[in-house]
């Protein structure tokens, strides 16, 4: 692969049932484009739960996915609340989702910390009051 | 353990895809909480759970699980329905209680997989 590929998604903030979709996307392109069946599950894994949250707090935003030769980059931006303290969300168990997404299957405070197993770099930039940017970084070898 | 032994024993039906019954599952998870489903990749696994939304059957599709047990007399939606088919995931339906469920399979040699993150 010589050049940059780049995917591009605006997840829906309303809609906790189509929360997802973005992830499943990125998953069919990444088997197109012929990567390692490892790698893709631990890219739609890191994103998928990224989107989950973007859905729960954010009131969604924007999810970009580059492939390069050295690894996949997923950006996920959005204008939400932010985290006030980040070392705290990190920690399994930790949440603060409202209890009605405890009944949906999530709030269980693993997002942050699964979206960190699966990648093999993750940075959070969070304001509060402005929104949050999460970068990660799964390598290609 | 094929998934048509896994319906025999949980006396179950199956509602969607059934040209997977002669697929192996290797390994199981029993959860409704789906970020702990999704915290520890397992190869080829079958997911149970009472959960039922779209979110069930996504969780599913990005562990590259091929068949979710809903236990509990549980009845997919038909957008799950159509989410499993477009990623050929067999659902089982079972009025077994999960715990039942998860013994039932583990005693006849479905039994979980080793933990790796």
């Amino acid at each position: 692969m010589s050049e940059q590929v780049v995917f591009t998604f605006d997840v829906d903030g309303d809609d906790f049932t189509s929360a997802g979709h973005a992830s499943m996307q990125v998953k069919k392109n990444l088997r197109q484009l012929g990567i390692d069946p490892d790698i893709i599950r631990r890219v739609s894994i890191a994103m998928y739960e990224g989107e989950i949250n973007m859905v729960i707090h954010a009131r969604g935003g924007v999810a970009t996915v580059s492939v390069s030769e050295e690894y996949i980059e997923i950006i996920l931006k959005d204008e939400g609340p932010g985290i006030s303290d980040i070392e705290q969300a990190m920690q399994e168990g930790f949440s603060t989702a409202p209890d009605n997404i405890r009944t949906l299957g999530f709030g269980a405070g693993m997002g942050l910390p699964n979206m960190k197993r699966y990648t093999d770099y993750m940075n959070i930039e969070s304001q509060v009051g402005v929104g949050t940017t999460i970068t990660m970084r799964v390598n290609l070898e | 353990m094929k998934i048509s032994t896994m319906k025999e024993l949980l006396e179950a039906d199956i509602v969607c895809c059934e040209d997977l019954l002669n697929e192996h599952v290797y390994s199981a998870c029993g959860s409704d909480m789906m970020s702990d489903v999704l915290a520890f990749v397992k190869d080829q696994a079958v997911l149970l759970t009472g959960l039922v939304n779209s979110q069930v059957i996504r969780t599913a599709e990005m562990m590259d699980m091929i068949c979710i047990v809903l236990v509990r007399s549980k009845l997919p939606t038909p957008e799950m329905i159509e989410l499993a088919k477009e990623s050929g995931i067999a659902i089982l339906t079972t009025k077994k209680r999960m715990y039942d469920a998860c013994g039932i399979l583990y005693t006849n040699g479905l039994v979980g997989n080793k933990l790796r993150a």
